[in-house]
């Protein structure tokens, strides 16, 4: 159970993470950065806007199967404030619009395509998260 | 074509990111949590995925274009700047605080959770108004 949680999951889901990413290059050309997927449909340019809002419904219906499925996977419960979710969520949608990338973005597409930008900004919100879960699990 | 293709790769995604435990933010502070309890899976996850698409990504690009464009649409700044540190530190900083990033989060609005919600219009809007500082 342990092997399954930790490694076996993980890595199939990974797996599949990773051919959802080869699988929009090989069709649509394009990455699979969910921030600058996002970015884009908040500014929409004239055809640019279709092929986004489908990504995003893809990954909405993908939730509602995992939700009938395997609703464990969408267990949201976590003990933080909820003014704690919204500073948290400005700062990943800020950082993300500045930084030109998230998890998927940087961490997946662009590792996968080798560009030190993407590992530069990987290792740094690795590094920050790090920082930011021992200062609030640890420190505070 | 293009949408069928882009909501079929969005469903996918969401499918790997619910079986690898993505979407459950404790899993994700107790990855970063090096000190206390921690859950390696993460690095699992991301290895599965980076090495999946390390070597098929160079493959598809050998190809002139992508099946369904007349082009690639891959981002062309090669400089590590000051931008890119500091918006990848705030980022880090929001993952660490809730456990959520954007696709893990919008997969997760299914659940009619607020807090979610919450997160995932509050990062529409730090998306929105990182718009003003990145011209």
């Amino acid at each position: 159970m342990e092997q399954w949680t930790m490694v076996i999951a993980p890595l199939a889901g990974g797996l599949i993470i990773g051919l959802a990413a080869v699988g929009l290059l090989l069709l649509n050309g394009r990455i699979a950065g969910i921030s600058n997927i996002l970015a884009g449909l908040l500014t929409p340019q004239r055809g640019d806007g279709f092929w986004r809002l489908s990504f995003v419904l893809g990954l909405l219906a993908g939730g509602e199967l995992l939700q009938v499925l395997y609703p464990q996977a969408l267990n949201v419960s976590h003990p933080r404030s909820l003014g704690m979710v919204a500073s948290a969520g400005l700062l990943v949608g800020f950082g993300a619009r500045i930084g030109n990338g998230c998890t998927s973005g940087h961490g997946v597409c662009g590792l996968a395509r080798r560009s030190r930008r993407s590992l530069a900004a990987t290792a740094t919100f690795m590094l920050s998260g790090i920082v930011t879960v021992y200062l609030t699990n640890h420190v505070l | 074509m293009k949408e069928l293709s882009a909501f079929g790769c969005g469903f996918l995604f969401a499918l790997g990111l619910g079986a690898a435990g993505m979407t459950q933010p404790a899993k994700i502070i107790n990855f970063l949590d090096i000190a206390g309890n921690w859950d390696p899976s993460l690095l699992f996850v991301m290895g599965g995925a980076v090495t999946f698409g390390f070597i098929c990504f160079p493959l598809v690009l050998r190809r002139p274009a992508p099946v369904l464009d007349d082009g690639f649409w891959l981002p062309e700044k090669k400089r590590i700047d000051f931008r890119l540190l500091s918006g990848a530190t705030l980022f880090g900083v929001g993952w660490g605080l809730v456990g959520y990033c954007p696709g893990p989060a919008l997969v997760s609005l299914v659940a009619l959770t607020p807090s979610v919600w919450i997160f995932v219009i509050a990062m529409l809007a730090g998306l929105g108004s990182g718009r003003w500082f990145v011209r």
